[in-house]
């Protein structure tokens, strides 16, 4: 059985923690021990007590938790102190930043500390459950939007009251990742008008499937990348995108900017001119305060208003209780992939935990092979579904390609046969084979119209015409009804009768069940 | 009397009508129409028949018709639409049975020994195939009603070399025949007779070889075998109407059985020929997760709160009759303004079309009711799947697992939605014998007990 311990985050801003006393109950389930450092959940509103009764051990010294636990869950990075007090072959799983920390998993290995850093889980179907940017990305993008509000002096939502009319606020969404999306799903569900933009015109479809509306530029110009993310678009597209930003910050009343690039400083949107632009009252939330800003103005951490009185929100409340309910499930998730307590094993040849597996048995593992995101997560169903018909569309031309030649060949073969038949088959024979083959071309063409809902008319139908064998038996009945051949003659009618008017009756009464 | 040429004019009439009567059944709203164009194109062919020249012992068949008609129109009164295979099944049986007999009468005609030459050997040939077939079609017909209604195990009787055994037979039949044509007068009947015999085996050997997931592509191909009958008679006797009609049965047979056959992702040959469940090896896929189960009332409450609900019906609620309590339940639904749907599965059920057959039963409309991959997108916007009475055509394990028999036949994707309930009388594997990893999953919950039952009690804790 392995042992898992949750760390107490020591950063000051950190109010999160690796995981909720629900998830520590589902830990337990799976087959895992759990520690619990003291006070771990304190800045999230879980309370220790809370744990001990999920079956979580609590342990006061950091020291010990570190030295016990076989899987450490952490929030934030692992600091210098946190690697001083783990042993080799220990498991980490934490936000790593890797790109961005080259150092820090140069001790990890040097230490022999395997760790997964979830911010590189990579973004494949597979792994959605586990993807921890998304699940904290839709929280930012609720709490960007309640944040707005309660800077912005009035109302969401349009009304009509006895006091006079409102009308509703205008929010402009920019960037429709997770985060862009819950922000618009949110600000529409408190009644605001929601426009959104986004360099990738695939993801309109999604704006509009939240309530939102999609704003593009006249560019014939798609952001869209392998990745998912978006790519740095020309410096038309840029021009144009600003005009656009330009004529939309005189009217919208708040601004949410989601614009993030993984590794790389946040894209300036909003410039200071935008910013004057806007009315006085109106508000901007930045989710990119902390990688430099979508808007040039934004200061991390920091809630201020400009000379012209318009707000500009650089921290954003974590919600810590649910995010950390929600990282924790991710980590559940991730966990109970690579086998769960009893059967816990790292597998590298694993694509998820290959690539999230940054540093292992004493080795850097970054940055791993690249993997192109695959074309459901990050596409529009439809779209999707549209790529897949096009391929289908391939596969079956060059199916035809290969009939067409197949075709031919059976043709001669079927020519050659009908040649020699007519060598050697009587006249009259040759008449009927043609009106046979004719009919079987027609049963051919009439059959395939049928629809699938009537396969089973269809059935008796076709029984009960096939019942036309009565003919045979009719034709050989003789006035010596003792004679053998009448016997027969006689039986083939009764069994046939009874199939035509059981089968024509049969299908008559399912025909008239079907209403519209 | 009514001269050849009229009786000629009156065939060719009734063959149209009998081409109108299949296209009619191309949608639901001209399908009645259909099936009037086939009754009056068979009475008109009887009657062009009976008056033609030639006809004698006219009391005796009108006698035998009379008698049989009456069967015919109590049987099919009496019969459920749930035991429709199971009638259809027995019904062809009848045709190749009259094939048979038919063959043989016209062995026995002596207009069969003024033939000479070529013609003789001809019509020899049309006999003995048309008996063979025939023949087949009987037993294979009453082996598959047997399994329908479950008398007889449905699980595939295969057993090695089954392959060689029955193309030993086909052989030795070709031998007879040969042995047939050269026999003098009506001498050969002996061969003609252990041809039969043979054939009749080989009819039961093929359908016992195919499991009960099967059936469907099995009775088509039977449909087929009894219309290929039809026209081996009509070679035999140099009757146009019965080769023309035989022939559109035939290839409106053969054609269900490929869109069967496509519906499971299996050859057509395999099917004929390979018993269910015997091909794949290796590791089947271990399944993760554990079985959980609701009772009616979580199941009402769930009901109550969904907007979308979709539901996939097997052979389950064929055979607990469930379609009505279904129905109910599908309009109470809807009045409160839930969009509710049918997914069909090609397969579903053990004829082709047997659950739209069912539900139309039961008043349910058929726009709502969908096929597989008309709906398969839908499902992951769908907040409840009731799963009742099926198993294989809802199995994950045909999508990802290999090791799995019924790897590669496309299903209704019910794990998508936001949460499946599966009614089943408890968690025995279905006619493929596959275990489910459906039932397993997190967002599936286990309903068990009779599917009509289940429902009527969700009804009533529905309020």
């Amino acid at each position: 059985m392995k042992t898992i311990g949750i760390v107490k985050e020591e950063m000051q801003t950190e109010n999160r923690v690796a995981a909720a006393p629900v998830n520590v109950k589902k830990l337990i389930k799976k087959g895992f021990g759990v520690l619990v450092e003291q006070g771990a959940g304190d800045t999230a509103n879980y309370r220790d007590e809370q744990y001990e009764l999920a079956g979580a051990k609590i342990l006061t010294s950091k020291a010990e938790l570190y030295n016990t636990a076989d899987i450490l869950l952490k929030v934030q990075p692992v600091t210098a102190d946190d690697i001083a007090l783990m042993h080799k072959d220990q498991l980490v799983l934490s936000y790593l930043n890797p790109s961005q920390n080259v150092d820090l998993l140069e001790s990890l290995a040097s230490k022999g500390v395997n760790a997964i850093a979830m911010d590189a889980i990579p973004r494949i179907s597979r792994a959605q459950k586990m993807d921890v940017l998304s699940s904290m990305a839709n929280i930012a993008g609720y709490r960007a939007v309640i944040e707005g509000a309660n800077h912005y002096g009035r109302f969401l939502n349009g009304q009509i009251t006895a006091a006079g009319k409102v009308d509703p606020a205008k929010v402009l969404v920019i960037g429709a990742g997770v985060a862009g999306l819950a922000a618009i799903g949110t600000a529409k569900s408190l009644g605001a008008i929601v426009r959104a933009f986004d360099t990738r015109k695939e993801v309109a479809e999604q704006i509009q499937s939240m309530g939102g509306q999609f704003l593009t530029v006249e560019l014939d110009e798609d952001g869209a990348t392998d990745s998912g993310y978006s790519k740095v678009m020309s410096k038309e597209f840029i021009e144009a995108e600003m005009k656009l930003f330009l004529e939309q910050a005189k009217e919208v009343d708040l601004i949410i900017t989601t614009a993030r690039i993984p590794g790389r400083k946040a894209p300036e949107l909003i410039l200071d001119y935008h910013v004057a632009a806007m009315k006085p009252g109106s508000v901007i939330v930045d989710l990119a305060a902390d990688t430099g800003g979508n808007c040039t103005l934004t200061r991390d951490g920091e809630v201020y208003t400009t000379e012209n009185g318009v707000t500009i929100v650089g921290k954003i409340d974590q919600l810590a209780t649910q995010a950390s309910q929600l990282y924790g499930n991710n980590l559940i998730n991730l966990l109970d992939d690579m086998g769960g307590g009893e059967e816990f094993h790292i597998d590298m040849d694993d694509d998820i935990v290959s690539r999230a597996m940054v540093t292992y048995d004493g080795k850097v593992n970054w940055p791993p092979a690249p993997l192109p995101v695959s074309p459901q997560a990050t596409k529009s169903p439809n779209e999707a579904s549209m790529s897949s018909a096009g391929n289908k569309n391939e596969s079956i031309n060059s199916k035809q390609r290969n009939k067409g030649a197949s075709t031919l060949i059976s043709l001669a073969a079927i020519a050659a046969l009908l040649l020699i038949m007519g060598q050697f088959a009587p006249k009259e024979f040759m008449q009927h084979f043609t009106v046979f083959v004719l009919a079987v071309f027609i049963g051919w063409q009439v059959i395939w119209n049928v629809t699938h809902a009537l396969h089973t008319p269809l059935m008796a139908v076709t029984n009960a015409i096939s019942g036309i064998i009565i003919i045979g038996g009719l034709l050989q009945v003789t006035n010596d009804w003792g004679s053998p051949l009448s016997i027969l003659a006689l039986l083939a009618i009764f069994v046939a009768t009874i199939n035509i008017v059981g089968g024509f009756l049969v299908t008559y009464r399912m025909l008239k069940m079907f209403r519209k | 009397m009514i001269s050849p040429q009229i009786q000629t004019a009156a065939y060719v009439f009734a063959s149209i009508l009998f081409i109108l009567s299949l296209g009619g059944l191309s949608s639901q709203e001209s399908a009645k129409r259909g099936v009037m164009y086939g009754i009056v194109g068979m009475a008109i062919a009887i009657l062009s028949t009976i008056l033609g020249e030639g006809v004698q012992g006219h009391a005796a068949m009108i006698a035998a018709i009379a008698v049989a008609a009456l069967i015919g129109i109590v049987v099919a009164r009496k019969v459920r639409m749930t035991s429709m295979p199971q009638l259809v099944a027995i019904l062809h049986s009848f045709v190749g049975l009259a094939a048979v007999l038919v063959g043989i009468g016209s062995y026995l005609d002596p207009k069969t020994q003024t033939l000479v030459g070529a013609e003789h050997v001809i019509h020899l040939i049309e006999i003995f195939i048309g008996v063979f077939i025939g023949a087949i079609t009987f037993t294979g017909s009453v082996v598959a009603w047997g399994k329908l209604e479950g008398k007889i195990r449905s699980k595939p009787l295969v057993y090695k070399g089954r392959h060689v055994v029955n193309l030993g037979l086909v052989l030795l039949s070709i031998i007879l025949a040969i042995f047939f044509i050269q026999a003098e007068d009506t001498s050969g009947l002996p061969y003609l007779l252990v041809m039969t015999a043979i054939a009749l085996f080989i009819g039961v050997m093929l359908v016992m070889a195919i499991g009960g997931a099967d059936m469907p592509v099995v009775v088509s191909m039977l449909n087929s075998y009894s219309g290929w009958a039809a026209a081996a008679a009509g070679f035999m006797l140099g009757n146009d109407l019965l080769i023309v009609t035989g022939a559109l049965v035939g290839s409106s047979g053969a054609i269900l059985s490929i869109i069967m056959c496509e519906a499971m992702n299996r050859s057509f040959w395999s099917v004929i020929f390979g018993g269910f469940g015997d091909g794949p090896s290796g590791e089947a896929k271990a399944i993760e997760g554990t079985v959980t189960d609701v009772d009616h009332a979580e199941v009402a409450d769930l009901l109550n709160n969904a907007q979308r609900v979709v539901i996939a019906p097997g052979y389950g609620m064929a055979v607990a009759r469930a379609q009505f309590p279904v129905s109910e339940l599908v309009e109470r639904l809807r009045k409160a303004g839930k969009e509710v749907r049918f997914a069909i599965h090609p397969v579903a059920g053990r004829l082709p079309g047997h659950m739209n057959v069912l539900l139309a039963e039961a008043n349910v409309p058929y726009d709502i009711v969908l096929e597989m991959d008309e709906i398969n997108e839908d499902l992951p916007e769908t907040d409840v799947v009731l799963v009742i009475g099926a198993n294989d055509i809802v199995n994950p394990g045909a999508l990802d697992d290999e090791a799995s028999p019924i790897y590669g036949m496309p299903v209704i994707r019910a794990w998508e939605a936001d949460s499946v309930i599966v009614m089943k009388r408890s968690m025995a594997t279905g006619y493929a014998g596959v275990q489910n990893p459906l039932f397993f999953k997190d967002n599936t919950d286990m309903l068990y007990g009779d599917a009509k039952d289940s429902v009527q009690k969700i009804l009533a804790e529905m309020g």
